[in-house]
């Protein structure tokens, strides 16, 4: 149980530091290279919770697939002007007061719910492995919706083709 | 509690922690032994051919792009793998049957990429 409270402090930090770096970093590939950090982390998390299939996900849709579309896009736009202007505009502070009214209100509400609302302790050995379990519902109980994310797919790739066409042409 | 399901990921960590170890130790290794004569042309990132001038980020064609959508596309595709290869024996041939239907569809796509030409690397 300490080593598990104690990796969880030790990720949620390095996560929200690394988060705060995305936004503050003026160079937006360093940025890209913070936001793995963080997704990473969470990643960790959520195999900290025994969800192994989101981790998977989570490391190779966000930081292998989504990543790569962010690198792109910063390689794709012209961003020597970004370099040189400040990062922030002058609403940076409201948006950060509402920002702190809020996470009071969060601390506030769980602090206060503690007692009414007892979070259960979840009874050890009652996690089933689950990706198996997602495996399970999704090849047997849902075979037509996950045929149709295929035929989902392949729109997606005939539309990116055909955009891509029209604005190169 | 946890710690048993975590401690099948040992391996994992034990990789990483080798594979920063090799990195490390093979920067310091030749920041120990290698000689260190600083002259200017060392310091651009090649030695010999044309010099390279200004930002590597520079922008290139938005057909590049679909590639990287592409990849996403794929990617996609690649997750719903994982649950289907965790059990895959227990769904027997109607489990088969149905991620063949599903890469037969997707493979449609690939064929039509390939003939779109989308896959080519020409600028």
């Amino acid at each position: 149980m300490m080593f598990a409270q104690g990796s969880f402090y030790v990720l949620a930090a390095v996560a929200v530091v690394s988060a705060l770096l995305v936004i503050t970093r003026r160079n937006p590939v360093h940025s890209a290279i913070y936001l793995i950090v963080t997704l990473l982390s969470v990643a960790l998390l959520y195999l900290q919770l025994q969800a192994e299939f989101i981790a998977a996900v989570q490391i190779i849709l966000y930081i292998g697939g989504i990543m790569v579309l962010f690198l792109f896009v910063i390689m794709l736009v012209k961003l020597d002007v970004a370099l040189r202007q400040p990062p922030f505009n002058q609403q940076w502070w409201v948006a950060g007061a509402a920002a702190l009214v809020l996470a009071v209100e969060l601390v506030g509400v769980i602090y206060l719910g503690r007692g009414t609302a007892a979070l259960p302790q979840a009874p050890p050995g009652s996690l089933q492995p689950n990706t198996e379990l997602i495996g399970r519902t999704l090849y047997q109980n849902y075979m037509l919706p996950f045929e149709i994310a295929s035929l989902l797919l392949l729109v997606a790739m005939v539309g990116a083709v055909l955009m891509a066409r029209r604005k190169a042409s | 509690m946890s710690q048993g399901f975590l401690s099948s990921y040992a391996p994992i960590l034990l990789h990483l922690v080798l594979a920063a170890a090799l990195a490390a130790g093979l920067i310091l290794v030749s920041w120990l032994v290698g000689e260190r004569k600083a002259n200017p042309s060392k310091h651009t990132p090649y030695e010999c051919g044309m010099p390279p001038v200004g930002d590597a980020r520079e922008p290139f064609a938005v057909k590049f792009y679909l590639v990287a959508m592409l990849f996403i596309l794929f990617d996609v595709e690649a997750i719903f793998f994982i649950p289907w290869a965790v059990i895959y024996r227990d769904l027997k041939m109607a489990g088969f049957l149905e991620m063949f239907l599903y890469i037969v569809i997707l493979l449609a796509g690939y064929v039509y990429l390939w003939k779109k030409g989308a896959l080519d690397w020409s600028p």
